[in-house]
């Protein structure tokens, strides 16, 4: 893991596998899109609007990997203190927060014509409203102080405290017998959802993740460069004029 | 042990001699309740239906009230630097700091709350549930509160940001601590909510310390 502590080694890694997530986002959302909207079944209850389902549920997916990806980053630079972890942290949060948002949104949109509701206060909406919210704060106590690195750490503890949310988002179905419907692709044994409808599911499911790839790669990379732009000012601040600059830039980028 | 004793009695000291924040937690809340009926108005029936809420909310507002001060007086004149010295593990310092926290705090709230439930007309019922809710209930918010307490050390708007990162923690204490009031009135099994109540401070009794003490040490880096 500490091969790639290197800023360095991890920019031309993620240079040269930034181009294959891309393309496969766009040939992956353009099938599942084409799925989704044109080649599926209306649903028999739903009608049109389960096609809603194909954006919302792969967001809700998303807005849990992106947290879990951001406390699993956060553990990591916290444990190893590795430096590029706590980039990855600070990446992440923006993204699974809009995640979060498309989630509560599309989900929203979905159950004004099918529960008679723009809103209810059962268990998995909540769950995924305080998602939100540690989303929020997570990105409040990144900026909240003048030294990065000591809002990194902070936020880095947050992002693990409010993991106990995860697993309640994800059984708040089967712990709480509420509105939302339970979970019907992950069970044991087969799916209970007509293949028709799996197809451009799974196929948007794989969008978005390359999607988050993708995005992850782009937003660590210009961290990087950030922090390299800070290091350089930093340097020419304390720096007479006419000193060696290029050393201390390398210097303090190790 | 003793030392755990000696920091709360340290704190408790304190608390009792640099005025009352206990008196304005508690002065908070009555009037924050106080404010319902003339929001809702003075119909019975209403108040009697809100009222574990409205007690529960506030409670949680109050006990937020006073979380800032928690390190931060003993973080700007430097005595949290000189007890994390100390050969005390810091997390049995946050421990102590806690249940200063709560004796100060979280107990005059449970104290002031059935007044408080019989000026909106609460369902006799629920009082005990009440109370009981409260004692294991605001323990738990100290608790997770200490953490953020110690998180935004040294930030800017470090009390604002409290709120933001504390008030999501404490949802599921809200809403089980007002399911068990509410089922108690209609004279339904409170058993299982309370347990789960109580399971949450458990929980949170062992990590909240270690997440707070984590966070004091990169404080004071």
């Amino acid at each position: 893991m500490h091969r790639f502590a290197n800023p360095a080694r991890f920019l031309r890694l993620a240079a040269a596998i930034q181009p294959w997530t891309a393309g496969a986002t766009l040939i992956l959302l353009g099938l599942g899109l084409y799925f989704g909207l044109v080649d599926s079944p209306a649903d028999y209850q739903q009608g049109e609007s389960v096609r809603i389902m194909y954006v919302h549920v792969p967001s809700a997916w998303l807005a849990m990997a992106a947290y879990s990806t951001m406390a699993a980053a956060s553990g990591v630079g916290i444990i190893w203190k590795h430096p590029l972890a706590d980039l990855v942290a600070k990446a992440a949060s923006p993204v699974g927060a809009a995640f979060t948002f498309v989630c509560l949104v599309t989900g929203s949109l979905w159950g004004k014509p099918m529960w008679g509701t723009w809103w209810a206060w059962d268990a998995r909406l909540t769950s995924m409203l305080i998602l939100f919210f540690l989303y929020l704060g997570h990105m409040a106590l990144l900026n909240a102080f003048d030294d990065p690195t000591r809002g990194a750490k902070a936020a880095g503890i947050l992002a693990l405290a409010g993991f106990v949310n995860i697993p309640i988002i994800k059984f708040s179905v089967d712990w709480w017998n509420t509105l939302h419907q339970p979970a019907s692709v992950s069970r044991v044994g087969m799916p209970a959802i007509d293949p028709a409808m799996l197809l451009p599911l799974m196929l948007m499911g794989l969008a978005f993740t390359t999607f988050f790839v993708t995005i992850l790669l782009m937003r660590v990379r210009s961290e990087i460069l950030a922090v390299k732009v800070r290091a350089i000012r930093l340097t020419q601040i304390h720096s007479v004029p006419g000193s060696a600059t290029g050393e201390l830039v390398g210097e303090s980028l190790r | 042990m003793s030392r755990l004793a000696e920091i709360v009695r340290r704190d408790l000291r304190l608390a009792l001699r640099q005025g009352s924040d206990s008196v304005m937690v508690v002065t908070f809340f009555v009037l924050t309740v106080v404010l319902f009926p003339f929001g809702l108005g003075p119909e019975a029936n209403l108040l009697e239906r809100t009222s574990a809420g409205v007690l529960w909310v506030t409670a949680l507002l109050a006990s937020m009230l006073s979380l800032d001060r928690l390190f931060l007086a003993d973080y700007e004149d430097g005595s949290l630097e000189l007890l994390a010295l100390t050969p005390t593990a810091l997390e049995l310092l946050v421990i102590g700091k806690v249940a200063a926290h709560w004796l100060t705090t979280g107990l005059p709230l449970i104290v002031a709350a059935p007044v408080l439930a019989v000026l909106l007309h609460m369902n006799a019922d629920g009082f005990g549930t009440l109370l009981f809710t409260m004692l294991l209930g605001t323990p738990t918010l100290s608790l997770v509160g200490a953490m953020g307490a110690a998180l935004v050390l040294g930030a800017r708007r470090g009390g604002v940001l409290l709120s933001l990162l504390v008030l999501p923690l404490y949802i599921p204490v809200l809403i089980f601590g007002v399911g068990a009031i509410d089922a108690a009135v209609q004279g339904l099994p409170a058993r299982g909510l309370l347990l789960l109540l109580g399971g949450m401070l458990m929980a949170a009794l062992p990590l909240a310390p270690w997440a707070a003490a984590a966070a004091l040490r990169q404080a004071l880096e």
